[in-house]
């Protein structure tokens, strides 16, 4: 009898807070048929919001990922002073608020900024231009690939990579041949997390971007550009869009997910 | 890396720090006693501890279906547990809104009230407690349950006094991720919550208001305080957590 | 409290781990259930404790049938292997769960726990954590808990498994000690017939979801049922159809008409006991035990010639 009581308590949380509203934007989306909704996510600024938000991710996740292994690497291979502050730094941007990140970004490269007399110096734009756009996505999806790999890594252990130098490999193969497949998983899932979070940051692009329409929108600040202008049928379309990703993202994460966490 | 690190993060932390002190003492407390600005961490505060206490009960629920039941479609359910991680916010507060807003279709209209920002917060924050909770229930040891049981203790007092304990440490990981998430949430909640000053504004919408007038010394001030805020409630959460696992260290 | 089951099958998916099973258990007496992993033998155990519900069968305590009760209402303390201790509470409050959970008043729990921490030799350790004990200190707690609320029936599964050699043997002795000062009914599961045969005043043999037999150390010992119970409890050799103990192996350097020749291959000295490793005429192995007076008065050295006799052997019908 519990039993069923935990049932109804746990499933209808569920289902009230995740799996009605998410299912009813689908149905909300193609309300009116497949053809408005496929007009609205290709008008030019859809389809330049879309290709803005592809292209941030695409420098983004690179960057965070190869950050990602050699910080990780760092962290648990190796001793040096200031750990716990670079374990500190890391692991900020997941307790720091968008809004906040996007105004310290916004503090420091904007025409009153620390770096804006240089910078309008030498002509370069970054706040309401893609270069801020592109840091603090940088900065919101830093951690997830060194919290993914630092715990395999321990885990893991240094005997095969002192098997392989003993058997002669330079650092470099050793990384390429023995450290790199035993922790591909671990980057594969930080990769999906890091990539989720790029493609769906809002807050802090808000606050940078200016939100020039057709120019520094994102697909996120696309679908809240809208909503405010009344054109439902565009921001349910984008929404549709981005939830779209989001459920690939989650079919990504059950196939890669740490071996301890399947059920 | 050092470098990669101190652009990214170091930096445009300290700017910040420093802009908030700009004004000097008497700007900085200006600035953090507006009154619009009390009314906005008030409420971003008691919404987010609401929300944490309302995860700790029903993420553990969550979590126990998960773990410890066996129902069809229960692969799926934890699957989308995520989606809260993988789904921008923006789209969360608009599908909320569509289902919990003024044409949505069970007719509840908690648009431009406490409620949606309460609610907001609750999606945005689902998994939190679930998914630290769950890899500690999988791992519990079933014996001392069985133990508990053949010292006759039926499964409520089992429960309160063996796999609560055991799970404690777990849920206040849990509440200490929720709380600086919510703490700081925005996307979901500027749609849904019609961001009215003294009512509905939360701490983040107004620091964008702050900035969007021109005002950053504002902004970072009150940036300021939030974090400290939020740096003090984890400390005690994480204080309050190696108190339960005091017995794992001695 | 006497304990019986009858007919007790029990299955996990495909794979019966009780196939018709019945003992009977008298009360006050320490008996062992005995046998390899995979035996039935904790199932048994967690059967009548009321962790496990049997798919046919049942559990009787003193004449009344429990099999549908909650392990929570049938009187019985359990120890586990790994101890289940609730490592979140002091020892103290590890042995006064029980009582707590019956509501005795404060000044009797206090008092009756600490009774059973000096009983159970712990009492310095009373206000730590299990995890500050060694193995065997968090066994005897497990022992105390169990006993805290003075259970009909003890039943203890695989108790001294997850400890060292020594500290087993000194906590098995110490077992049948107190089981002698509290004549509690206690049936113990465990695979070391070592450990059956030296504490146990009835042995439960069982292999593979059955019973092979049931009795004293000795009937076990000296009228094996059939070749795996005789295999099980000591070392055994086989003699054409019959088995037959090392020990009562006879060597001979003199054949005298009952005997078979054979060479020994190596000798081994083992203290008092000397091990004589033989490969008869006809290629078959055998291996013989003697004493070491024995050994040198017959001068058993490998190589040597000498000639076999059981004096006492067993054959099974088998059926």
């Amino acid at each position: 009898m519990s039993r069923w009581v935990l049932r109804i308590l746990g499933l209808s949380y569920v289902a009230a807070l995740l799996a009605a509203p998410v299912g009813l934007v689908v149905w909300r989306t193609f309300e009116h048929g497949l053809g408005p909704a496929w007009d609205a996510v290709t008008t030019p600024a859809a389809k330049h919001a879309l290709y803005l938000t592809l292209l941030i991710a695409a420098i983004a996740v690179p960057a965070n990922t190869i950050f990602g292994i050699v910080c990780a690497l760092a962290i648990v291979r190796y001793r040096f002073r200031g750990k716990g502050l670079v374990n500190a730094l890391v692991d900020l941007p997941l307790a720091l608020s968008p809004v906040v990140v996007g105004l310290a970004y916004f503090l420091l490269y904007s025409r009153n900024g620390w770096f804006g007399g240089w910078l309008t110096e030498h002509g370069i734009q970054v706040v309401f231009a893609l270069p801020a756009m592109v840091l603090v996505t940088v900065f919101v999806s830093l951690p997830f690939v060194v919290r993914e790999v630092v715990p395999v890594l321990r885990e893991i252990g240094t005997e095969q990579e002192q098997a392989s130098s003993t058997l002669g490999a330079s650092p470099f193969q050793t990384f390429r041949k023995v450290t790199l497949p035993a922790i591909r998983w671990a980057v594969a899932y930080g990769v999906v997390l890091t990539t989720a979070r790029a493609l769906g940051e809002f807050g802090a692009v808000s606050v940078v971007s200016g939100h020039i329409v057709g120019k520094t929108d994102t697909l996120t600040l696309h679908v809240e550009e809208s909503y405010q202008a009344f054109d439902y049928t565009a921001a349910y379309a984008s929404s549709f869009v981005l939830a779209l990703i989001a459920v690939a993202t989650l079919v990504l994460m059950s196939l890669f997910k740490p071996k301890e966490e399947i059920r | 890396m050092t470098a990669y690190l101190s652009l990214i993060v170091l930096l445009p932390l300290a700017a910040l720090v420093w802009q908030a002190g700009k004004t000097g003492r008497t700007g900085f407390w200006d600035a953090v006693t507006d009154p619009q600005a009390v009314a906005a961490l008030k409420l971003t505060l008691v919404v987010s501890i609401g929300v944490c206490l309302i995860n700790a009960l029903f993420g553990t629920i969550v979590a126990w279906i998960l773990v410890r039941d066996r129902f069809w479609g229960q692969s799926v359910v934890n699957a989308i547990i995520d989606l809260p991680f993988a789904l921008p916010t923006i789209v969360a507060g608009l599908t909320l809104l569509t289902l919990y807003g003024p044409r949505g279709p069970v007719g509840i209209d908690i648009a431009f009230s406490r409620a949606a920002v309460l609610v907001a917060l609750l999606f945005v924050t689902l998994p939190f407690v679930i998914r630290t909770v769950q890899p500690v229930l999988l791992e519990l040891d079933r014996e001392m349950e069985e133990a508990a049981a053949s010292l006759g203790a039926g499964p409520l007092k089992t429960f309160r006094y063996v796999v609560f304990p055991n799970l404690l440490p777990a849920i206040l990981s849990g509440v200490a991720l929720a709380f600086a998430r919510a703490v700081g949430e925005f996307g979901s909640i500027v749609l849904i919550s019609g961001n009215l000053p003294f009512k509905t504004e939360v701490a983040s919408v107004f620091i964008f208001g702050r900035i969007e007038s021109g005002d950053p010394a504002g902004a970072a001030a009150v940036s300021v305080v939030i974090l400290a805020i939020s740096f003090a409630m984890l400390l005690g959460i994480g204080a309050l957590r190696r108190w339960t696992t005091r017995h794992d260290r001695v | 409290m006497a304990i019986v089951a009858r007919s007790v099958t029990k299955r996990f998916g495909s794979f019966t781990a009780l196939d018709d099973v019945s003992i009977e258990v008298p009360a006050g007496s320490l008996t062992a259930l005995l046998g390899p992993s995979g035996s039935g033998k904790s199932t048994l155990l967690r059967v009548i404790a009321g962790l496990e519900r049997p798919e046919s069968g049942t559990v009787e305590l003193d004449g009344v049938d429990v099999t549908k009760r909650a392990p929570q209402k049938r009187g019985v303390g359990f120890v586990f292997q790994h101890y289940a201790a609730f490592k979140h509470m002091t020892v103290r409050d590890n042995v006064a769960f029980g009582l707590r959970v019956r509501r005795r008043p404060r000044a009797e729990i206090r008092q009756r726990v600490d009774e059973l921490l000096e009983l159970v030799q712990i009492a310095g350790w009373a206000d730590n954590y299990p995890a500050q004990l060694s193995g065997g200190q968090r066994q005897r707690m497990g022992l105390a808990r169990a006993l805290a609320v003075e259970p009909a029936v003890l039943l203890l599964d695989e108790p001294f498994g997850a400890l060292d050699a020594r500290v087993r043997k000194d906590l098995r002795a110490w077992l049948r000690r107190l089981h002698d000062e509290m004549h509690v009914t206690t049936i113990f599961v465990t695979h070391d017939q070592e450990e059956a045969m030296e504490i146990a005043d009835q042995i439960v043999l069982m292999n593979r979801g059955r019973i092979e037999q049931v009795g004293g150390p000795r009937d076990l010992y000296e009228e094996p049922a059939n070749e795996f119970v005789m295999s099980f409890v000591g070392p055994v050799n086989r003699f054409g159809e019959s088995f037959v103990r090392p020990h009562d192996l006879e060597l001979r350097i003199e054949p005298n008409g009952e005997t078979t020749a054979g060479t020994i291959e190596r000798v081994v000295h083992l203290g008092f006991e000397v091990r004589v490793e033989l490969v008869l005429e006809d290629g078959r192995d055998l291996w013989a035990q003697v004493t070491r007076d024995e050994a040198e008065e017959l001068e058993l050295a490998p190589g040597g010639k000498v000639f076999v006799r059981p004096r006492r052997s067993r054959i099974f019908q088998t059926t």
